[in-house]
């Protein structure tokens, strides 16, 4: 699997990630089994629906998960240092300096009593060995980079004071002060109204012009996606199912969860009568039943009465250049005991077909 | 009831002209909303005076017609929830006028009222917290069917024809919310409101709180329930591309105003107020390899308690002039070819798009 490489490694390389969380009920599986890489200053979106993982998988990157969570196996290298070998201590130094996040809901990510230009001074006061009055003027620069007018006094107000729109920018400033070289941004335009969420993406591609940060964007907005990332990794359930360049992650979608997805929103200017539908619901995590965890909502595997589906959990396998797929129907040889599906080049287009065919 | 048929007719008449000659001869309003209004008070001070308003909704008028889904849309604060609700008199207007079936929904009387309201229903946002957590889901239909009084084994019947409507299992009405998942609590939501068999359904933001992949599951339902019960919804939404698919006619609002108002295929394809303009071209629309020119808007969207004079888009818009910062503008219809495509813009003519200033 080839991401965009210049050469010096991945940024972020993620090995067989498994963070579950120990409850009353059961070990939920949050993250089960991940592999997932970022190289240097490239886009990658993570896409999927709630309960997939998608934020525990950075919560585990940034040592964040709380209890009764914890990361029970994987490795997860950052410039080539495993970042759960590292002290507590030696994280702090990193979060909010070689890694940074921002996170969905602005205003509650800002502490309510005290004024926005000194919690973005605190950044640099932490991260650099700078006065109190030098970090004050770095900051209020930031606050002006990111768009907020009038910086120098909207610096003295506090986070009730400013919209959800300004909220995030102050984020933003926040996150980018350092200069990290990985940016992790989980939902961050999900929570602003859709005028708003476009001046922020716009903002966030500026940024990255100017910094060359990679980014990890967190989100189940496909039309958000489509927009920022070069590559998407798709999640269902604790897993990737489906990991590519974006293009064809919409011109060639190959897992049916992907595809039924696709199939099911709506998108403006595309007219249909009626919306594809993925049937049932998301599993709960905890006694997961064996096989695939797509297994029970998936048409094509019914359609073609594919037994291993519900008995042997797939593996990422390689379909073409730089295109991963979780999922039997694209296996020409199964583990022993079980029948190959269809024809390996006919499954995908089929599934396709079906979906697509649903409505005009 | 005759002066509220003369007004109705009076206002319908602006829309109905055009309206009319679209050809769609059987579609009569069955809704009709002049110029509403829902101003909130801001109280304040150790003796709780009025400090402030909050205009909320300030001056709307649209017809929604018989069978259709007329789709409201717009981001937050501009008052879409608000004119849901003072329709269903769930709050009461500060100014205005609605018409339901010819009837004047305002000045009724409490009996009149609970009549009313057997046809006009509302299917609520978030499926979490708008069905009683401490009733079994059969109950929470049956309220509404004992307060019309229907009880006992008529209303059994009709809790078990409506779940099935819905696509649940009637033998789950015995079940608590919290044993269903989102998707399928929208769905008891939607059995609840068609168990008195309505005529209009207000439905706010009906599946904004679900998960993607469940969503096409409701918003189907909707309309196969539509097409089966001949059913007529308000459809308020902020999500531009849901609108887009479900709506016949569109209504944008921008800060207690309604600023445009056409068919769904014309206001996509030809918008005219700047404001419909810079949002749809602000929809991330999930296909990488397209390009589109982008309006992006400068600033925030003020506050509804102290909206901008004149027209309440004119300090973030693109092309204002300085008649917008100081006359609001009309609420006109500027369709040609007896299409109906209203407008609120100083700088709009006509549905060609050629804008002109007047001076």
């Amino acid at each position: 699997m080839t991401s965009k490489d210049n050469g010096t490694g991945n940024l972020l390389e993620i090995r067989g990630l498994k963070t579950y969380f120990f409850t009353e009920d059961g070990v939920v599986k949050a993250v089960d089994g991940l592999d997932l890489e970022v190289a240097r200053g490239e886009t990658l979106g993570v896409v999927g629906e709630s309960g997939c993982g998608k934020s525990v998988t950075m919560f585990s990157v940034m040592r964040l998960v709380g209890h009764p969570g914890r990361v029970v196996d994987g490795e997860i290298m950052f410039d080539g240092q495993n970042l759960l070998d590292l002290s507590e201590r030696e994280m702090q130094q990193l979060r909010g300096n070689r890694i940074s996040m921002i996170f969905q809901q602005p205003l509650s990510s800002l502490n309510p009593v005290f004024r926005i230009g000194d919690q973005v001074a605190e950044v640099f006061e932490i991260h650099q060995s700078i006065s109190r009055d030098e970090a004050r003027q770095k900051a209020v620069e930031m606050l002006r980079l990111v768009g907020i007018p009038d910086a120098e006094r909207r610096a003295q107000a506090f986070p009730h004071e400013i919209s959800g729109g300004q909220a995030q920018r102050v984020m933003i400033a926040m996150a980018l002060s350092t200069q990290p070289e990985l940016l992790i941004a989980d939902e961050p335009t999900t929570a602003l109204d859709v005028t708003i969420q476009a001046q922020i993406l716009d903002l966030m591609r500026d940024m990255r012009d100017r910094s060359n940060a990679a980014i990890v964007f967190i989100t189940h907005d496909l039309g958000v996606v489509a927009e920022m990332a070069e590559r998407v990794a798709v999640m269902y359930a604790g897993q990737i199912v489906e990991y590519t360049d974006v293009q064809s992650i919409y011109d060639r979608p190959k897992h049916p969860y992907t595809v039924g997805l696709l199939a099911s929103i709506p998108k403006l200017g595309e007219k249909k009568h009626r919306l594809a539908v993925i049937p049932g619901t998301v599993p709960a995590l905890v006694d997961l039943p064996p096989g695939c965890r797509f297994a029970g909502r998936c048409i094509p595997r019914v359609e073609q009465e594919l037994a291993i589906c519900t008995e042997v959990d797939p593996d990422l396998l390689s379909v073409g250049e730089d295109h991963q797929v979780r999922c039997w129907l694209y296996h020409d040889h199964p583990p022993t005991g079980h029948e190959a599906p269809l024809a390996t080049g006919r499954a995908d287009e089929e599934a396709a077909l079906r979906w697509a065919g649903t409505g005009d | 009831m005759d002066q509220g048929d003369a007004t109705a007719t009076k206002a319908g008449a602006a829309t109905t002209e055009s309206a009319g000659a679209v050809g769609n001869g059987s579609a009569e309003a069955l809704l009709q909303v002049n110029d509403l209004v829902k101003h909130f008070p801001v109280r304040s001070g150790v003796l709780q005076r009025v400090s402030a308003w909050v205009k909320a909704v300030d001056g709307v008028t649209f017809e929604i017609r018989k069978g259709e889904t007329f789709g409201l849309v717009g981001e937050s604060g501009c008052g879409k929830t608000t004119v849901g609700r003072t329709i269903l008199r769930l709050i009461e207007p500060t100014g205005g006028e609605v018409y339901f079936e010819g009837e004047d929904v305002f000045g009724q009387g409490k009996r009149d009222m609970k009549r009313l309201r057997r046809d006009m229903q509302l299917i609520f946002q978030d499926p979490f917290s708008s069905l009683d957590p401490r009733m079994p889901i059969g109950e929470s239909i049956a309220e509404g069917l004992t307060v019309h009084g229907i009880k006992g084994a008529e209303a059994d019947k009709i809790i078990r024809r409506v779940l099935k409507e819905v696509g649940l299992h009637p033998e789950h009405s015995r079940r608590y919310p919290h044993e269903f998942s989102g998707g399928q609590r929208q769905r008891i939501g939607i059995a609840r409101a068609l168990a008195l068999r309505p005529k209009l359904i207000v439905c706010d933001e009906p599946v904004s709180a679900l998960d993607v992949s469940i969503q096409s599951q409701v918003l189907n339902l909707l309309d196969d329930l539509q097409k089966e019960y001949g059913l007529t919804y308000l459809f308020i939404a902020h999500n531009l591309s849901v609108v887009e698919h479900i709506s016949h006619r569109v209504g944008v609002m921008y800060l207690g105003k309604m600023v445009e108002l056409t068919d769904r295929d014309s206001l996509f394809a030809n918008p005219l107020h700047p404001y419909t303009k810079a949002l749809i071209s602000a929809v991330p629309v999930p296909d990488p390899g397209l390009k589109r020119e982008r309006i992006i808007l400068e600033g925030d969207v003020p506050s509804p308690l102290n909206p901008p004079d004149g027209c309440h888009f004119h300090p973030r818009c693109p092309i204002a002039e300085e008649i917008c910062g100081r006359v609001d503008p009309e609420w006109r219809n500027v369709g040609t070819a007896g299409l109906e495509h209203m407008v609120a813009c100083h700088l709009v003519e006509d549905d060609a798009g050629r804008g002109h200033s007047q001076s």
